[in-house]
């Protein structure tokens, strides 16, 4: 018997061509996109471990021609700007996260700052870093770690809130009626129950949002400057890892090079952790059992 | 007041509740029902709840201050906007709407237009758009639909991690591996077998219109990937079985099932990667040789709004010459901020009803 | 000891959809009452009325009058008032996962800033008694998460929460339909025993159970109550043929 004429089988035998020519280009693309990008990684790694040295944490640059230096003083600078940046950003996330997961359910307005918030992460950086110019540093007529701390505070708040609604959402509701049947307010279930069952989570996301804003440059250019020099004052000027490694690159000097290297590793191992951390609790999810 | 009420209560609660039932009770209820001596002891712990307030003023407070945090996300956005305004007003004065048709750009004589910056951040974004996507959508079906599962996460998780590497890390790496790259292999090779276009004369130093698309095709392929297996994940699976259930192959079910389910949202994943590349600044001032050209060969160097700004905005002397470079922040800012809203909304008319990633 | 609950002209709604309509109902102190009937005819609706948990729901809304004892639970206090009188355990059990076993079960009382130490100890073991779980959980009350027990001593262990607070009604939403054959029996003693102390309201689809733990049970079908009588009566001389169609199991 013969369920098919000529011209349907034909047919199949396109179809099914063009099926494995598609699969075939979709693995190519795999194999174009995956090899160069492992290669770049790979790259980086490589160069920066071989860049790096004990005086790259201990010292601060080098006058040019010297051999030698470190970024001790960008690496104590990014340091001091991020924990501006997270004092101001950490808790306004936060909060806002909270108020999206646990006031907000279903409600127009927490639609919309949820909307915002998502709008305001593709805001490119360099825009911050001229408003935070024109807010801070015109006014005080110098630039300052605090200017380039608030311009990177306002790139934290709408990660940090989007991860916190995140994490909250996988809170099984419930154990927020656990709470709320025990008679336990609701702010206090908010904070005791729901933050600290999501807390891992939480505390994983600001870190990845810390990470990032870490290897921002583009804000810090007209907002922090950058310095030589050491320098721990929020009203002064201030060196920052991803500035230096910036300066440095377009510099002509070998052991400049050499030093943007060692910093971009710095950055790159930064990044590693915290999204490994990251995809580990949100793979787990944040808890277990308690359906 | 009313806990007071209640505490008072307590003594005399038994009173209105007289059982009204089982005068005489069924054998099997009455087996054991001698209860148990009950101590009194714990009204320690009743006092105590009856006397904590109704905790309404700290509640309504709470909920005050998380929706004031909540808020000061559109007091961000509403600040950029209002303070770049401000700033560029010298420049918004003297050029009106036409700083964005004019081609000038002499800081020596205070003549300033936004063209070749428009063009320069068009040119490498679309060019970029051109290689990432198509790669991007390849890599997205794989992770979806072909790849084995073991492989999957390892994957998932590199784009992951290559989404986050900072711009200015791939600029250090474009400047000493790709600029190279394109001086003395990729350029040659172009204009043997290309050169016929016109696209590619002139000569080539390695930086460039073409070397800052390339290097913002890699950094927002990442993105445009991550984002479509997204959406390609949230395509149920019950759309997939339907279509093999009528004989398809399965590219016929991709392109049926998945893609025409899906394609809202991948269109929104693309202009969120167009987003990011209108806006990328370190790694593009990094290799694209900063003037201000229009229309010349793919070698040539370009500017965009954002480099424009990252390389002139320090050596910005007076208030027309700043006002201006702010003036093309503001335009950058706005111009994001639309692109990135459709693509937002595409991306949540597909997501939206899946079930959320992390659970 | 537990107080009565009077029940008069209870609406409630989810949305516009008329979930309970014109409930009138008196649950005498200290005794177990069953609530029964298919499944969405608004007994857990009722039950969480009763302690305000529907308000939770930003879309739900009940109107009339629910006194306990002698407070009218919507006129007269907050909801988080009336939630700390009145001890709730869920369908499904809901440990703290975050919390041991020993903070799960004085969570009511540490949430709500209660601090001393002594009286703490005393009510876990106390609860932990009530609820025939002390003897399983005594030896690692701080080293155990509470999410680490199984399904029927979890559901145990949040029965002993809902007690540490000392409520003088406890509200059972089907305490034992995520529960092994084994655990329920053991919850269903529990409620056995406990009866005499609390007023205890208990949900369940499973009528043999309302037959073994209630003195009085409820019939409810489409959000209205058809019937309210001793356990023993409903199960033997209904008055109402519609209750006679569903325990004799002729219902659709």
């Amino acid at each position: 018997m013969d369920f098919q004429s000529k011209s349907m089988r034909m047919n199949n035998a396109r179809r099914t061509a063009t099926n494995y020519f598609i699969s075939g280009l979709s693995i190519l693309a795999t194999v174009l996109v995956i090899i160069p990008l492992i290669a770049i990684l790979f790259y980086l790694i490589y160069k920066g471990a071989s860049s790096l040295n004990l005086a790259f944490f201990t010292h601060i640059p080098a006058p040019v021609g010297q051999d030698g230096g470190g970024m001790a003083n960008a690496m104590v600078g990014s340091g001091i700007i991020l924990f501006v940046a997270s004092l101001m950003g950490v808790p306004i996330g936060i909060a806002a996260g909270v108020y999206l997961a646990e006031f907000g359910r279903g409600k127009a307005l927490a639609t919309a700052i949820r909307f915002t918030a998502d709008v305001l992460n593709g805001v490119p950086s360099i825009v911050m870093g001229i408003s935070i110019y024109s807010l801070i540093v015109i006014r005080q007529k110098h630039f300052s770690a605090l200017a380039g701390g608030v311009a990177l505070a306002i790139m934290m708040v709408p990660t940090i809130t989007r991860t916190t609604e995140e994490m909250l959402a996988t809170v099984p509701h419930a154990i927020r009626e656990a709470a709320l049947g025990l008679g336990v307010p609701k702010w206090r279930t908010a904070i005791s129950v729901s933050l600290r069952t999501a807390s891992p989570g939480i505390i994983t996301g600001c870190m990845l949002a810390f990470a990032r804003v870490a290897g921002e440059t583009a804000p810090l250019l007209f907002t922090a400057l950058g310095n030589q020099f050491w320098s721990f004052k929020l009203s002064e000027p201030i060196a920052a890892l991803p500035l230096q490694i910036f300066v440095y690159a377009i510099s002509p000097y070998d052991e400049w090079h050499r030093l943007a290297w060692a910093g971009a590793l710095v950055l790159i191992v930064m990044i590693m952790v915290s999204v490994t951390l990251v995809r580990i609790f949100a793979n787990r999810g944040v808890l277990k059992g308690g359906s | 007041m009313s806990s007071t009420r209640m505490t008072d209560e307590r003594n005399t609660r038994s009173s209105p509740t007289a059982p009204p039932i089982l005068s005489n009770p069924p054998a099997s209820f009455a087996q054991d029902s001698a209860p148990p001596e009950v101590d009194a002891a714990p009204s320690a712990i009743r006092d105590f709840l009856r006397k904590r307030g109704s905790g309404r003023l700290a509640d309504n407070s709470f909920a005050a201050v998380m929706l004031l945090c909540a808020c000061s996300i559109f007091a961000i956005v509403l600040f950029i906007f209002g303070i770049l305004v401000i700033h560029s007003r010298p420049s918004l004065v003297q050029f009106g709407w036409k700083f964005f048709t004019r081609q000038a750009w002499d800081p020596v004589m205070g003549d300033f237009g936004a063209l070749p910056f428009i063009y320069g951040t068009l040119a490498t974004s679309l060019l970029a758009l051109c290689m990432a996507v198509p790669l991007a959508l390849g890599v997205a079906v794989f992770l979806t639909e072909l790849c084995p599962r073991p492989l999957r996460a390892p994957i998932s998780f590199l784009t992951e991690l290559l989404a986050a590497i900072p711009s200015v890390v791939y600029g250090l790496w474009a400047v000493f591996v790709l600029v190279p790259i394109m001086r003395d292999v990729l350029g040659p090779f172009l204009v043997k077998t290309l050169g016929w276009t016109g696209l590619f004369s002139g000569p080539n130093f390695g930086v460039g219109l073409l070397t800052a698309s390339i290097i913002l095709a890699i950094m927002i392929l990442p993105i445009i990937s991550s984002l479509t297996r997204d959406i390609m994940t949230a395509v149920p699976n019950s759309q997939r079985e339907a279509v093999l259930a009528l004989g398809a192959t399965r590219w016929e079910m991709i392109r049926i099932g998945v893609l025409r389910n899906s394609r809202i949202g991948i269109v929104g994943a693309i202009m969120l990667g167009l987003g990011r590349a209108l806006g990328e600044t370190m790694a593009v001032t990094m290799v694209i040789g900063n003037h201000p050209n229009i229309g010349k060969p793919l070698f040539a160097p370009a500017n965009t709004l954002a480099s424009v700004i990252a390389g002139e905005f320090s050596e910005a002397t007076g208030d027309l010459y700043l006002s201006a470079l702010i003036e093309i922040g503001l335009a950058l800012f706005l111009v994001t901020i639309v692109v990135n809203a459709i693509a937002r909304l595409m991306v949540w008319a597909v997501t939206r009803n899946a079930p959320a990633r992390v659970h | 000891m537990g107080v009565g609950i009077l029940v008069e002209d209870l609406n409630a709604w989810y949305g516009s959809n008329h979930t309970l309509q014109d409930i009138n109902l008196h649950i005498p102190a200290n005794h177990a009452t069953a609530l029964i009937g298919p499944s969405g005819c608004g007994k857990s609706t009722f039950v969480r009325c009763l302690n305000r948990m529907h308000e939770t729901n930003p879309i739900a809304r009940a109107t009339g009058i629910v006194k306990m004892g002698e407070v009218d639970i919507y006129k007269d206090a907050s909801p988080v008032e009336i939630r700390r009188r009145v001890g709730m355990v869920f369908q499904r059990p809901n440990p703290f996962p975050t919390m041991s076993i020993y903070d799960n079960v004085v969570s009511g009382l540490k949430l709500n800033g209660f601090r001393n130490r002594r009286i703490l100890d005393e009510t876990v073991e106390r609860s932990l008694k009530q609820a025939a779980l002390w003897e399983e959980v005594k030896d690692d009350l701080k080293k155990k998460s509470g999410a680490s027990l199984s399904g029927g001593q979890q559901q145990r262990m949040c029965i002993a929460r809902a007690l540490a607070v000392d409520p003088e009604v406890l509200l059972m939403d089907e305490p034992a339909s995520a529960l092994d054959p084994v655990s329920t029996s053991k919850i269903e003693d529990l409620i056995f025993q406990l009866k005499s102390q609390y007023t205890i309201v208990i949900v369940t689809h499973n009528m043999q159970q309302a037959a073994r733990v209630a003195e009085n049970t409820g019939f409810f079908l489409n959000g209205k109550m058809v019937e309210f009588d001793s356990t023993h009566k409903i199960f033997t001389n209904p008055k109402d043929k519609r209750t006679e169609d569903y325990i004799t199991g002729r219902f659709g």
